[in-house]
C-alpha cells in the first residue's frame, strides 16, 4: 500500500491471541495455535532469568498418555523422553493411623490396556525449557519476560493489554493463563467459587537404595494423601498433603528431620532415602472460576481451575483445557469464524467447564473420603476398593480415566 | 449507502445484530448447527476449486451468493476466508442489521434486499450459490432452483439444505424444535412443504443442475451437538450440485 493512511486502517490485528501468562500452559497454547497459523505474543510477568535456571528443582508432573500424546503431536517429545520415567503401574494404598505397614488395596497395571504406560513422569525443568525454546523457535511466536499486564480493554472488534511498561499490545483474543490469582480473569469481573481445604501440599524428590520399577504410589493416610511418583534412575517425586500448621511446622525443619518424619509413611520398600531436590509446599484449595470465558477471553490451566492434586490432574487439565481450545479455534479458523466471537468461545466453555467441575468435585469428594479415619467411611473404601480391584472392567475403566483417555478428546491429543 | 444515516438507527441494528449472533439468544439452534454447516460448506467449495483450508484466504477469487443471509452468519465466514460475498434476504429488516455486523467485523459483504428471482434476471453470476434452508420455506420451489441455476457461472457449485419429510422430521422440526424446545416461533415450519432428498434431487435435475453429493445433519440430544451423516438423512439434510459446463466440472 502506497498511502501510509490507508496502511494504517488496514494494519491487521498484530497477534491473533495475547496470552498472558509463561508457565507451562501458555507457551503450549502459543505452539497449538501456531500449527493453525494463528500468531501469539505470550506475557510473563516473571523475569527470563528465573524461569531459565537449569538445575533439577524438585518438581515433576504426573503426565497422563493424553497429554504425552500432545506434546508428541507438538513435535517437543522425541527432546523429552530421554528425560521420562513410564509410568507401568499405579498402586492405590490405604494407610491406617499408627501402622507402619502399608496394606496394599488397589493396583493398576497398564498391561491392562492395550494403549501403553499410563502416563510418564517428567521433572518441571525439562517440560518448562523445551515449551519455551520451541515457543521461541516458531516464526508465529513473539515471547515477552518481565512483562506484567496493568490493563485489558475489549470490545466487539479486538482486544488490547496495557503493559506496566506502558506500553499496549493489540489483538483478537486474550487467553488468562495466569495461574489461581488470574489477573485477567479478575480484570474481566469473573468471579471464583472455592474454598481451602486447611491441607498444604509438601513436595520434593527423594532418591533411593531400591528401584521403583516404575511404580507409582498413591497412599491414603489420614493426615492427607501422599504419592510417590517415579522419577528416572532411583528417584521419585514425593507429593504429602498435612494440614496447614502441621505442614507449615514440617517445612521448617532441618533435612534430616523432615525425612524422619516423611519415611514412616512408606515404609521401607524402597530402602535408604534421602533428599534430591529442594523442597516446596503448596496450600491445597479448589478453585472454579464461574465463566471460563467472557468478551474476547478464555481462561485455561489453574486460572479456570486450581484444583486438589490428589490424582496429578492439575497439569494435566490444564493442558487439556489448552488442547480444546487449540481445537476450537482451529476449527473457526478453517472455516472462517471470527476466532474470538462469543460462539466460538462458547463451544470451549461449554467442553471444558463441566468436565473440570466434575473432575473438581470427584478429587474433592475422594480427598474428604479418604483424608479421615470414620470406622463407617473406613469401612465403605475398602469395600469399595475391594469391589474396582476385583472388575477388571471397573479397573479399566479407571486405568483409562487415570491416563486421560475418557471423555471427548480434542485433536492434539489423539493418537 | 444513502448519507442520511441516524445513529439511534445504527445503535438499533447494532443491538439487533448483537441478537442474531447470540449463541444462546433467539438463534440459538442456528448458532449450534453452524460449525456443520461451515464444515460441509468449506469442505465442497475447497474440493471443487482446489482451495488449501487452513491457509490464509483461501477463497480469494471466489464470487459467492448466500440466499436468505439473516444476520450473515455464512456471509462473514466465507468473507473472511477471502471470498467476495454477496448476501441477500427477502426480509428488508435483516439488511442494516447485517450490514452493521460487518462493519463491526471489519469485513466488506455486499447485502441488498432482494430475492434470487430478481438476481437472476439482472444477469448476476457466481461461483456458488449458498441456499440453506430456503427452500422449504418458497411457494415455487422449481421456479427457485431454476433461477439459483442461472445465478451459476457454467461449472459453478449450488450447495442447498433443508429439511425431509416422514413422521421423525415432523416430531424432530415441528413438535420438537418449535413446541417442546422452543427453538424455533410456532409456524416456522409448514411441514406439507418439506421435501425429501429423492424429490430434491429430482427437482434439481429439472432445474438444470446435477446433483453430485448428499449428506445428514443429525442431532445427538446426548452430546447435544451436530455431526455430519453420509447415511442418516431422515431430518436435515444438505446436497451439492453443480451447473454443467464450464472447467470446474
Amino acid at each position: 500500500m502506497d498511502n501510509p493512511e490507508d496502511a494504517a486502517i488496514f494494519r491487521p490485528m498484530e497477534h491473533d491471541l495475547i496470552i498472558v501468562g509463561g508457565g507451562l500452559n501458555g507457551p503450549a497454547l502459543a505452539l497449538a495455535a501456531a500449527r493453525s497459523g494463528l500468531s501469539s505474543i505470550v506475557l510473563d510477568a516473571l523475569p527470563g532469568e528465573i524461569r531459565q535456571q537449569d538445575g533439577f528443582d524438585g518438581r515433576g508432573y504426573a503426565m497422563a498418555l493424553s497429554s504425552q500424546r500432545m506434546l508428541v503431536n507438538l513435535g517437543l517429545w522425541d527432546g523429552l523422553v530421554d528425560n521420562a520415567q513410564p509410568m507401568h503401574h499405579i498402586k492405590v494404598s490405604d494407610g491406617r493411623t499408627g501402622d507402619a505397614q502399608v496394606f496394599l488395596g488397589l493396583h493398576f497395571d497398564s498391561a491392562e490396556i492395550e494403549e501403553g504406560p499410563m502416563g510418564y513422569m517428567l521433572e518441571d525443568r525439562y517440560l518448562r525449557r523445551a515449551l519455551k525454546a520451541a515457543a521461541e523457535a516458531s516464526p508465529l511466536i513473539e515471547t515477552r519476560d518481565g512483562a506484567r499486564v496493568t490493563a485489558q480493554v475489549t470490545s466487539a472488534t479486538g482486544a488490547t493489554v496495557t503493559l506496566d511498561s506502558g506500553e499496549t499490545i493489540a489483538g483478537r483474543l486474550i487467553v488468562g493463563a495466569d495461574g489461581r490469582a488470574s489477573g485477567t480473569a479478575s480484570r474481566a469481573g469473573i468471579r471464583r467459587t472455592g474454598w481451602g481445604y486447611g491441607q498444604t501440599a509438601l513436595v520434593c524428590a527423594i532418591a533411593h537404595e531400591k528401584p521403583h520399577e516404575g511404580t507409582a504410589h498413591q497412599l491414603f493416610l489420614p493426615p492427607g494423601p501422599l504419592a510417590i511418583l517415579p522419577l528416572p534412575g532411583n528417584r521419585s517425586s514425593i507429593v504429602w498433603s498435612e494440614r496447614d500448621d502441621r505442614a507449615r511446622a514440617i517445612n521448617a525443619l532441618p533435612d534430616e528431620d523432615y525425612l524422619a518424619v516423611l519415611r514412616p509413611r512408606f515404609g521401607d520398600f524402597l530402602g535408604e532415602i534421602s533428599l534430591a531436590g529442594k523442597r516446596f509446599t503448596y496450600p491445597l484449595g479448589l478453585t472454579l472460576a464461574n465463566s471460563f470465558v467472557a468478551e474476547r477471553l478464555a481462561l485455561v490451566g489453574d486460572a479456570a481451575h486450581g484444583m486438589h492434586p490428589i490424582a496429578g490432574q492439575g497439569l494435566n487439565a490444564g493442558l487439556r483445557d489448552v488442547a480444546a481450545l487449540a481445537h476450537v479455534l482451529d476449527h473457526a479458523h478453517r472455516v472462517g469464524e471470527d476466532i474470538a466471537a462469543s460462539n466460538t468461545l462458547a463451544r470451549y466453555q461449554s467442553w471444558r467447564r463441566w468436565d473440570t467441575a466434575t473432575l473438581a468435585a470427584s478429587t474433592d469428594l475422594f480427598n474428604r473420603l479418604f483424608s479421615n479415619d470414620n470406622p463407617v467411611l473406613r469401612a465403605a473404601r475398602d469395600l469399595g476398593m475391594a469391589a474396582v480391584g476385583a472388575l477388571p472392567s471397573l479397573r479399566r475403566g479407571f486405568i483409562r480415566e487415570a491416563a486421560g483417555l475418557t471423555g471427548d478428546l480434542p485433536d492434539l491429543m489423539r493418537d | 449507502m444513502t448519507t442520511t444515516v441516524d445513529a439511534g438507527e445504527i445503535a438499533k441494528f447494532e443491538a439487533m445484530a448483537a441478537e442474531w449472533w447470540d449463541p444462546n439468544g433467539k438463534f440459538k439452534p442456528l448458532h449450534m448447527m453452524n460449525p456443520v454447516r461451515l464444515d460441509y460448506i468449506t469442505t465442497q467449495i475447497a474440493g471443487e476449486y482446489d482451495r488449501q483450508l487452513g491457509t490464509e484466504r483461501p477463497f480469494e477469487g471466489l464470487r459467492i451468493l448466500d440466499i436468505g443471509c439473516g444476520g450473515g452468519l455464512l456471509c462473514e465466514p466465507m468473507a473472511r476466508l477471502g471470498a467476495d460475498v454477496v448476501g441477500v434476504d427477502a426480509a428488508a429488516r435483516n439488511i442494516p442489521v447485517a450490514e452493521a455486523h460487518a462493519r463491526q467485523s471489519g469485513l466488506d459483504i455486499d447485502y441488498r434486499h432482494t430475492t434470487a428471482e430478481a438476481m437472476a434476471e439482472a444477469g448476476e453470476q457466481f461461483d456458488v450459490v449458498l441456499n440453506m434452508e430456503v427452500v422449504e420455506h418458497v411457494s415455487d420451489p422449481l421456479a427457485y432452483l431454476t433461477a439459483c441455476r442461472q445465478l451459476l457461472k457454467p461449472g459453478g457449485l449450488h450447495l442447498c439444505s433443508t429439511i425431509n419429510r416422514n413422521p421423525k422430521s415432523f416430531a424432530m422440526a415441528i413438535v420438537g424444535a418449535e413446541y417442546v424446545m422452543r427453538w424455533l416461533p410456532k409456524g416456522t415450519h409448514e411441514w406439507s412443504k418439506f421435501i425429501t432428498p429423492e424429490e430434491l434431487y429430482d427437482l434439481m435435475t429439472r432445474a438444470g443442475l446435477k446433483p453430485v453429493d448428499r449428506k445428514g445433519y443429525v442431532f445427538n440430544p446426548v452430546s447435544w451437538k451436530w455431526s455430519i451423516s453420509d447415511r442418516d438423512l431422515s431430518v436435515n439434510y444438505v446436497t451439492a450440485a453443480l451447473k454443467p459446463g464450464g472447467s470446474a466440472c
